[in-house]
């Protein structure tokens, strides 16, 4: 029963060097529900946690091409179709006149993409986590490192994944409540 | 390896951050600013632009209460101050994107310390952009014609007009700009909601940091988006001074009807907003001791874009007046000896020294190293790029038909709004200063020898610029 009321472990690590070959020892061990959190990116961290490619460029295409055939329509729709106006003696649609919008909409569009599909993929907004109950991780956006690693993880098992962590430099180790 | 990083320190000699900081002092040193209650000059400024705002208040309310008559606007001259204005607020706004996104691009390290401040201005000084076009129509709340809204009257946009362009042009670099900068500010502004001492600051940094806890499948995404905004920014900000130039460039106005002014709108647009970051920037380090992270380096290579960008605006001119002659139009020939001869040409000869002349002196290594004298410098260009679209938009005043021939004064009323957007703006900006981090501390603290991974503390760090460590091992490894 109190095992259940885990949410995992969390150890706090010195510096970004021993973080990256934590990650990279973690998952040589073949854990794959660790997280490595830290103040500012680690540079070549997602290649230690081989972690696939981010998928936030084909939300921002499906919003540029959204974004393009969108203003072109409207352009078209409301200039040729439901309300011509005769100026200048130009066309009523062209592809020309219709560029600068149609530009500036296809850059909205995909700005949304990327902004809220990050949010999206990241499942933000997100007011709760365990982790918040465990005062040093505080820390986490100002100058600490940390690993955590969550009970869902087929490799868990508290005594031995704590050993795991404090051999890497872990230290701190905490169980985290759920 | 070694090798590598001695080349890298002639090429650059002064670092990123100056004096000994630590990941914690870089935290200590951008939040104290907002942690601490506001100083006495803070206040003092602040009071100064709320009475700006309330000339705004004063200036709008009353032309909304009269009408567009209360500024000195007549025929010929039916674009005053407003546009004017707006085209100066929007491209103050350039450099902030500028910054943030193309230098981010070109993955010049340097700009991680002044993008943050340039991205607030961007936002604030298209805010003030936005206002003029808004207040100039005369029957404000029929705005809503410009969008295309279905509405009763079964009424659509011309989408064929550059004016139309305009209202998407501004309002998409708006939002874009403000999601730049708000996705910026997420991780800073969890550091806040973490060392918060009371329930408000909490709530609020809480609410704005979304629940931001670093962890790297966050990063990677955050990474990835920020990327592409930055790429996303750059062609829209030269899209935004395009459009807008082609306000008066696809006019058939002798002096507007040139296709020489995308090009150079972009280039005075930069010129104009690297100005305003030095004019924002020199006393705001001071004011708040970030002398460490905005430093002497950060000064020079602005003052080099000025310098550069300055030149542009100057051949721009020149070539103004090449092309004029050398399209043996009797009108346009007029309208660019009238510029410089005719009755405005006080504001021609201005809008030249200040622009073309005084940047010059930025050749000499002192001075453009002096915060001092690049303060002065950019107060110049300031006003030189004000009266350049004040030169631009006076064109008006003598047109084909010298019977209808006229000249702009501006009224009490015509000051009042510029005035007050400056009033607007540095309220705006103040309370930046106040509440949020001046300074993007996630992303300086990567740029430290010690974000790097293989750093070990050994003082042997890659140099400044870490972020590419992984490339440099391969070549030199």
């Amino acid at each position: 029963m109190a095992e259940q009321r885990i949410w995992g472990l969390v150890a706090q690590f010195d510096n970004a060097s021993t973080l990256l070959h934590g990650a990279q020892a973690l998952q040589g061990a073949g854990y794959r529900r660790y997280e490595v959190w830290s103040p500012f990116p680690v540079h070549g961290m997602d290649q230690a946690m081989d972690l696939p490619r981010s998928k936030v460029p084909w939300l921002v295409l499906v919003g540029g091409l959204t974004g393009m055939c969108g203003a072109l329509l409207l352009q078209w729709w409301s200039g040729a179709v439901e309300y011509p106006i005769m100026i200048g003696g130009k066309p009523a649609f062209s592809f020309e006149a219709a560029t600068p919008v149609t530009f500036e909409l296809a850059v909205l569009l995909s700005a949304f993409g990327a902004v809220f599909g990050m949010f999206g993929l990241n499942r933000l907004p997100n007011p709760r986590h365990p982790l918040d109950t465990v005062p040093m991780f505080r820390g986490v956006t100002d100058d600490k490192f940390f690993i955590s690693i969550e009970v869902r993880d087929a490799k868990f098992d508290v005594d031995r994944s704590t050993a795991l962590l404090e051999s890497l430099g872990g230290r701190h180790v905490t169980v985290v409540e759920a | 390896m070694a090798h590598a990083h001695s080349s890298s320190e002639t090429v650059f000699p002064p670092p990123l951050v100056e004096g000994k900081h630590t990941f914690h002092s870089v935290t200590e040193a951008v939040c104290s600013i907002v942690e601490a209650p506001p100083s006495k000059g803070w206040l003092a400024s602040f009071a100064l632009a709320l009475m700006g705002l309330g000339i705004l208040g004063i200036s709008v309310g009353y032309l909304f209460w009269e009408g567009t008559g209360v500024w000195g606007l007549n025929q010929p001259v039916g674009w005053g101050f407003a546009i004017v204005n707006f085209v100066f607020w929007v491209g103050i706004g350039h450099a902030g994107t500028l910054i943030s996104a193309i230098l981010f691009l070109f993955r010049q390290k340097w700009r991680t310390s002044i993008n943050r401040f340039a991205e607030a201005m961007t936002i604030f000084a298209v805010i003030c952009a936005l206002l003029f076009p808004t207040i100039h129509v005369g029957r404000v709340w029929l705005l809503y014609w410009a969008l295309p809204i279905p509405n009763q009257m079964g009424m659509w946009p011309n989408f064929r007009s550059p004016l139309l362009w305009d209202v998407f042009a501004v309002s998409t670099y708006f939002t874009v700009s403000l999601l730049f900068w708000y996705v910026g500010l997420i991780p800073d502004l969890a550091t806040l909601r973490d060392r918060a001492k009371n329930k408000i600051s909490f709530y609020a940094y809480g609410m704005l940091a979304l629940g931001w806890r670093g962890a790297n499948r966050h990063w990677q995404n955050y990474e990835k988006a920020y990327l592409i905004l930055a790429g996303l920014s750059a062609p829209l900000v030269l899209s935004v001074h395009t459009i807008v130039s082609f306000d008066f460039a696809v006019s058939v106005i002798p002096g507007w009807h040139t296709t020489i002014f995308p090009p150079y709108f972009v280039a005075g647009a930069i010129f104009s907003g690297f100005a305003m970051v030095l004019t924002l920037a020199i006393p705001a380090r001071k004011i708040f001791h970030l002398e460490d992270f905005m430093t002497i380096r950060h000064i020079e290579n602005m003052n080099k874009i000025i310098l550069v960008t300055g030149m542009m605006v100057g051949y721009a001119y020149a070539m103004e007046f090449f092309v004029a002659w050398y399209s043996a139009s009797e009108y346009e020939s007029f309208a660019f000896i009238n510029r410089a001869l005719g009755p405005y040409w006080w504001a021609y000869w201005i809008m030249v020294s200040c622009n073309v002349i005084t940047p010059q002196l930025f050749w000499f290594k002192k001075i453009r190293t002096s915060a001092t004298m690049a303060f002065i410098l950019s107060i110049f260009v300031n006003i030189g790029m004000w009266f350049e679209r004040f030169v631009i938009t006076m064109s008006l005043h003598r047109d084909y038909l010298p019977s209808s021939w006229d000249y702009y004064t501006p009224t009490l009323w015509d000051f009042g709004c510029l005035v007050g957007s400056f009033g607007l703006f540095f309220t705006l900006f103040l309370l930046f200063l106040k509440f949020l981090p001046a300074i993007a501390m996630a992303e300086i603290k990567g740029v430290m020898p010690e974000a790097d991974p293989h750093w070990e503390g050994h003082g042997h760090a890659h140099g400044a610029a870490s972020g590419h460590d992984d490339a440099v091992e391969k070549h030199h490894g």
